[in-house]
């Protein structure tokens, strides 16, 4: 059965409370390299909620490890900064992390991983 | 919808477009804007006019903002046009042609003219300045028709426009009215040094030379140079480059005040005129404090400032530039800043190799570096400039000031020359891999200026920074310059126009005790500032305000927010601290118990004398840590690492003191200690030194009389010798000196630098006013210290305590797909 693209919209999966992410903080959700590997879940002090795959375009650095500011975060590893709504690099930098949509829905967090 | 105001812009210029370049990055959509250029071209890079002369670039090259730069950016340019009057009270412009043009306010950057001789002859054919691509193309042109130039002034100017005459077959004399060459920028030595390396080249020189007259030959062109006294010399090119003057006209036609002598447009610290608020003004025009600049990099600084003031920000003012000269000639390293001639109360320090072609003096005032003129070797020059705009003391780098900064890796700081000779595959950067071809290029594509922008695109510098030397001078022979900013002005980030100082004064005056309270009231720009900020200041405010301030982790960098190493896959590593580098049995079975229990990859004996396990998952931290059962090593901080020591008198047949148990107490008397970057001490037993004391932040050695104590070491990037700072009696002493300078260093240093960086700001002999002469001091410092450190939790143990997000460690699961109603 092929799926349309509204209920493809609507693969919610929950996530967790938005409480139960650190302001200006992340987690993460684990998945198996088969399955695309860790995706990463940010909020910032406006409460607002990004969820990018975990691995930087760079080499590949953890980013929901990174300090998180705006609505970017610095990678732990080698400091590019990354757009959290785009999952694209900042200049000069160039690359662009998966991103993945996200809602918060009477305080809690859905993800829709694909 | 409101109409946008109108800016106009007249010049179309290095500074003009400069500011509309800084403009558009903080307001793009502020102003409507329309720039007027007397040149048929958009704007190009000034400066490399002479690589052009010389052959090395084309026209096309040096271009900084092509038509479409003014296009994409709606900014109507209109070239070929030159304004020739401003109405002030209608605020209108009038072009040349006789076109009005209203604007709101007005940026006048006319740069300057060359000042032209008044002898007889001056408007003949043939006889030229050198200002634009236009003079540079007629010099081209005469370059195919005729073989004998004279270039008037033997300054900056005038020589690169020698050498680029004389590379394309002319010969050239240079006549230059001084005794030796760019007097304003070296001394005698030099300016000798520099004529003979010219000479080398084929190009001749009369010197203490005045030119009476210019004489035409049978066509009206010129034909020869007449000196006073009456001797001629044949002559079918003569470029005049003898100096410049403030392109003022219009402005003082429109009745804002001019200055007479040095010239410009008077212009305040926010670049407004003097006369009108509304017309700013920056370049070579301007007069800023009764000072004049004919260089670009402090041309940059003005335009941040104005834009910043055209933007309505309000924030900044320009001060004052110091600057330095380095000369375009392939081949020739020169470099000059300051007061390089010396005179009453200076001092001098001279390096000569006339052989090798190498000439150094450095002046000194009052333990400060004030001038610097170097030949043939100018890789250093950058550094000295930097020491000479932050004035600080010299005293302790005094012996080694000659042999400059870099006197360290492999990179090789030969000079300029030897960055020329380098080929495009040759790796520049070390660390990030990064080789000459890849520097160039950016540069090129991008227009780049500064340091900052290609360690920002290509990340060459940007890491142990040993390079730099190499960077800035392929920056300068690719771009034309080193315009990096004054680093005494530095601000912390892009977030603010604060300094670190200014930071911590005011964290400190207004007692602001968490992060946000202090981006609110210095006025942050940015939301939660960067990467770069928030860590300083979150450290800034705990070091300041100890059982008060609130320590933000989300401020941390991630291995001070999980309390391990981040590594390059992930994983984490675990270095448990062992006091002194001792360890026992059971510590080591926990430890071997945890490696087979975790499946550790890794396990390293460290550099610091402990152990390290390499490749542990985040989710198995906290059970690593509560099994091995061991403090926090704290390796992964900016805080107290080891204490390195070494056997000691209890075993070691030369050792005079307990070196290992004075280092275990120093090490228990500070552990958990943030700082403003790490921290290592080491204790030896004996002057062998077996514990390398002497690249601490603070070493001790012990000695038959008590222990000596040595600050400021660094066995890093750049090794650098501790200092001695003094020499005391008992164990109880060590530890109160040591937590003295301590807490010094962290109540005054700034984030990421290190006791010697710190040191050499301040100065040894700060440091030992407030720590050795003044006991009082001494004691209220260690007693801080100890307040701030009293009930510090462990962050392997105590996570509450310690604010440590046990959230982290625990990875989420994905949920099943849930329909939810939209
Ligand atoms: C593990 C260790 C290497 C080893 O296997 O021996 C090590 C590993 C790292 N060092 Fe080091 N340094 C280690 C001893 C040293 C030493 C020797 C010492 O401490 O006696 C030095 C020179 C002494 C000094 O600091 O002055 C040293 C000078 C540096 C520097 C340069 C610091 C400088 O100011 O010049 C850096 C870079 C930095 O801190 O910015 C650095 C940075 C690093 C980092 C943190 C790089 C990073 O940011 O990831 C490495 C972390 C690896 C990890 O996750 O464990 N490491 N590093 C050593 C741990 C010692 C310990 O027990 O805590
Ligand atoms: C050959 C050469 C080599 C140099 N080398 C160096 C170097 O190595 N390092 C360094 O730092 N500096 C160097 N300089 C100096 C540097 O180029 C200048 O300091 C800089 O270009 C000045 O910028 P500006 O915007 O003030 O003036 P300009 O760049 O001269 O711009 C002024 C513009 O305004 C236009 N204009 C003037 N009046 C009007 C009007 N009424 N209407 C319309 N347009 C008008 C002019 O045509 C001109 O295009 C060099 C200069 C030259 C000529
Ligand atoms: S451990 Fe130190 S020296 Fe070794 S690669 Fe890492 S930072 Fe460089
Ligand atoms: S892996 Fe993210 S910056 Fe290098």
């Amino acid at each position: 059965m092929t799926m349309s693209a509204i209920e493809t919209a609507m693969r919610w999966r929950y996530v967790c409370k938005l409480d139960e992410l650190p302001v200006l903080g992340a987690r993460v959700i684990e998945r198996s390299r088969e399955a695309g590997g860790n995706v990463a879940v940010f909020r910032n002090d406006q409460d607002a909620v990004f969820a990018l795959l975990d691995k930087c375009p760079h080499k590949g650095g953890p980013l929901s490890q990174g300090i998180i500011f705006g609505e970017r975060v610095a990678c732990p590893l080698h400091n590019w900064t990354i757009e959290l709504k785009s999952g694209e690099a900042v200049a000069p930098d160039q690359g662009c992390a998966q991103r993945f949509p996200v809602k918060v829905d009477a305080g809690e967090v859905f993800i829709n991983l694909g | 919808m409101s109409a946008k105001q109108k800016l106009a812009v007249i010049g179309n210029g290095m500074a003009g477009i400069r500011t509309i370049e800084e403009l558009l990055k903080i307001a793009p959509d502020k102003y409507e804007i329309t720039v007027f250029g007397a040149e048929p071209h958009p704007n190009y890079n000034r400066i490399l006019l002479s690589p052009v002369l010389a052959g090395e670039q084309t026209i096309k090259d040096i271009v900084l903002n092509d038509w479409d730069w003014y296009r994409d950016n709606g900014i109507h340019l209109i070239t070929g046009k030159k304004i020739v009057d401003i109405h002030r009270t209608r605020r209108e412009l009038t072009a040349d042609d006789g076109s009005k043009h209203p604007y709101d306010r007005l940026l006048i950057a006319t740069g300057s003219n060359p000042f032209i001789l008044p002898i007889d002859g001056n408007q003949l054919r043939g006889v030229i300045s050198y200002r634009d691509i236009a003079d540079t193309e007629a010099m081209i042109d005469a370059a195919k028709r005729y073989r004998k130039t004279v270039v008037i002034g033997g300054g900056l100017l005038g020589l690169e426009a020698a050498n680029g005459l004389k590379l394309r077959g002319m010969d050239v004399t240079v006549v230059h009215v001084m005794p030796w060459l760019m007097e304003r920028q070296l001394d005698e030595r030099a300016g000798k040094l520099l004529q003979a390396s010219l000479e080398a080249k084929g190009i001749e020189f009369r010197m203490q030379a005045q030119t009476e007259a210019l004489v035409a030959g049978e066509s009206g062109r010129v034909a020869a140079l007449r000196f006073k006294g009456g001797e001629q010399i044949a002559a079918d090119l003569v470029v005049m480059a003898v100096g410049i003057r403030p392109n003022t006209e219009l402005a003082a036609k429109a009745g804002l005040a001019v200055s007479q002598c040095p010239g410009g447009i008077l212009v305040t610290d926010t670049l407004q005129t003097l006369t009108d608020p509304r017309i700013y003004s920056v370049g070579e025009c301007v007069n800023h404090r009764g000072k004049t600049y004919g260089l670009v990099a402090p041309l940059f600084e003005m335009a941040k400032v104005c834009a910043n003031h055209l933007a309505e920000y309000g924030i900044g003012r320009y001060v004052g530039s110091v600057t330095s000269t380095k000369l375009k000639v392939t081949g020739i390293d020169l470099f000059s800043a300051g007061n390089f001639q010396g005179g009453e109360g200076t001092e001098d320090i001279v390096l000569s190799d006339p052989m090798g072609g190498v000439y150094k003096r450095l002046v000194i005032k009052d333990e400060r570096l004030v001038g610097a003129c170097l030949y043939g070797d100018t890789v250093d020059g950058s550094w000295y400039f930097k020491l000479l705009r932050e004035g600080k003391t010299i005293t302790e780098i005094r012996d080694h000031l000659m042999f400059g900064e870099s006197n360290i890796g492999d990179v090789g700081h030969e000079g300029n020359t030897r960055s020329a000779q380098m080929k495009d595959s040759d790796e520049v950067c070390g660390c990030n891999g990064v080789c000459k071809g890849t520097i160039t290029k950016v540069i090129k594509d991008k227009g780049l200026f500064t340091l900052d922008e290609v360690r920002k695109h290509t990340k060459a510098s940007s890491s142990c920074g040993s390079c730099t030397g190499l960077v800035e001078q392929i920056l300068m022979f690719t771009a034309g310059g080193d315009y990096s900013a004054t680093p005494k002005m530095k601000p912390m980030c892009g977030c603010t126009d604060h300094t670190h100082q200014e930071v911590r004064d005011a964290i400190r005056d207004a007692r602001l005790l968490s992060v946000p309270s202090v981006m609110q009231s210095l006025q942050w720009r940015t939301p939660n500032g960067c990467a770069s900020c928030r860590p300083a200041i979150n450290y800034y405010v705990i070091s300041t305000w100890p059982k008060e301030a609130i320590d933000d982790p989300q401020s941390r960098f991630i291995n001070e927010r999980a309390h391990a190493n981040i590594q390059k896959d992930g994983t984490f590593s675990v270095i448990p601290r062992m006091w002194g580098g001792e360890t026992t049995a059971d510590e080591l079975r926990r430890i071997a118990n945890a490696v087979d229990k975790y499946k550790i990859p890794t396990v390293k004996v460290t550099g610091g004398q402990r152990i390290d396990l390499l490749g542990v998952r985040k989710e198995d931290l906290p059970a690593v840590w509560k099994d091995i059962g061991m403090p926090s090593g704290h390796a992964y901080a900016k805080a107290l690492r080891t204490v390195k020591t070494c056997v000691g008198s209890e075993w070691c047949r030369f050792g005079t003191q307990d070196s290992t148990q004075m280092g275990k107490d120093l090490e228990r008397a500070m552990w958990r200690m943030y700082a403003p970057h790490k921290v290592k001490f080491a204790v030896s037993g004996c002057p062998r030194n077996c514990a390398e004391a002497g690249i601490k932040d603070v070493g001790v050695i012990g000695v038959d009389s008590g222990w000596e104590l040595y600050v400021a070491g660094n066995g890093g990037i750049k090794t650098e010798v501790a200092q001695f700072l003094v020499k005391v009696k008992t164990a109880a002493e060590v530890l109160e000196y040591t937590g003295a300078f301590m807490q010094l260093y962290r109540e005054e240093g700034w984030y990421l630098e290190r006791t010697v960086h710190y040191v050499s700001r301040v100065g040894l002999d700060y440091v030992k006013k407030k720590v050795l002469d003044d006991a009082a001091n001494r004691q209220a410092l260690w007693e801080r210290l100890q307040f701030a450190l009293d009930g510090e939790p462990d962050p392997w143990v105590e996570f509450d305590k310690a604010r440590v997000d046990t959230r982290q460690f625990i990875p989420i699961k994905p949920a099943a797909e849930t329909a939810v109603t939209a």
